[in-house]
């Protein structure tokens, strides 16, 4: 036996490569499919409640996001309710109006997608929702999972 | 011992069937991933009113008030209720069915109005949203069903059919800036 083995190995031995698109694909594909493309860092919590009567948005580019909640302080701490907008906090409210007024003007049918943390206080979405207001950025959705 | 040794003479493994393995795992993924859909419950705000301009007048009985406090509880013009009543009792004031003069005169000019403190939860107040969406959801249901046969989600969008029921019951409803009250 050991004599046997020995002459083959001696002979040309080659790993198959006529796989190895396939296996390059599959790779692709995994990594297509699980990679869930996150644009802005979230630095405020944003924990969704839950409604039943919800509607789903198809078109995702009319969307705008706004994240309010508790802000992530370093050691896992959670400090006061803050509004944030693409990367960055607003501490300046007044500064929504002419941010969103913006984002209007470059996408006319645009859609605030406000994503509230569940515990944050209504009064902070009233002060944001009077800047949107002002900015005429009426259409708005108040982001929430499906109740299940 | 003859078979032994022509087995050695081709050592390569099959790899026709590769690709099949590469559409099923495509394929599972395909079905098993969710692509994240975004939901949530739409509303359109109404316009800044102007420094010197009066809130257009409205009857008394066509506006449903509702208050809700940092605790959850609920008044619905004045009487306390539970959450669960509220979609009942709503229903009720935007048909009118028994042409109470206290009642919204006709469903398209029912207006609700949701009044929140600064303290309330957002939770609390979602909740209450969704209740009253959920009360126009179905009158808008029920209507479809009645001249159409269908729900109202399976209406095609901006259809004729659809902007018809839409204007029966129109969604009026006006969210309060929270007083402290």
């Amino acid at each position: 036996m050991a004599h046997f083995k020995k002459k083959r190995g001696g002979s040309k031995q080659e790993v198959p490569t006529s796989a190895m698109p396939d296996v390059i694909f599959i790779l692709l594909f995994f990594f297509m499919v699980t990679t869930v493309l996150r644009e802005v860092t979230l630095k405020v919590r944003v924990n969704l409640t839950q409604a039943q009567n919800i509607e789903k948005i198809e078109q995702k580019r009319l969307l705008s996001y706004i994240y309010i909640g508790p802000e992530r302080l370093p050691g896992n701490r959670l400090g006061e309710d803050k509004v944030q907008i693409d990367d960055t906090i607003i501490e300046d409210l007044g500064a929504i109006r002419t941010l969103m007024y913006d984002k209007l003007r470059e996408q006319p049918k645009l859609i605030v997608s406000l994503r509230v943390d569940e515990g944050s206080e209504f009064g902070l979405l009233t002060d944001v929702q009077e800047e949107l207001k002002q900015a005429s950025t009426f259409r708005i959705n108040y982001s929430t999972r499906r109740e299940r | 011992m003859l078979l032994k040794k022509r087995k050695r003479e081709e050592p390569d493994i099959n790899g026709s069937s590769m690709a099949d393995i590469a559409f099923l795992l495509l394929i599972f993924f395909l079905v098993t991933t969710t692509i994240n859909v975004d939901t949530g419950i739409g509303l359109v705000l109404p316009p800044p009113l102007e420094d010197d301009q009066e809130p257009p007048p409205i009857k008394e009985r066509n506006l449903m008030n509702i208050l809700v406090n940092a605790e959850g509880r609920i008044l619905m013009d004045d009487e306390p209720k539970q959450i669960s009543d509220v979609k009942p009792s709503l229903i009720e004031f935007i048909k009118n069915p028994t042409n109470d003069p206290e009642l919204a005169e006709t469903p398209d000019l029912a207006i609700v109005s949701i009044k929140t403190q600064r303290q309330t939860p957002y939770k609390i107040y979602v909740n209450m949203l969704d209740e009253v969406m959920g009360a126009y959801k179905d009158l808008r249901d029920e209507a479809s069903r009645a001249n159409y046969g269908v729900p109202y989600g399976a209406l095609q969008d901006q259809s004729p059919q659809q902007e018809q029921v839409k204007d029966m019951y129109p969604k009026k409803i006006s969210i309060a800036e929270g007083g402290d009250n």
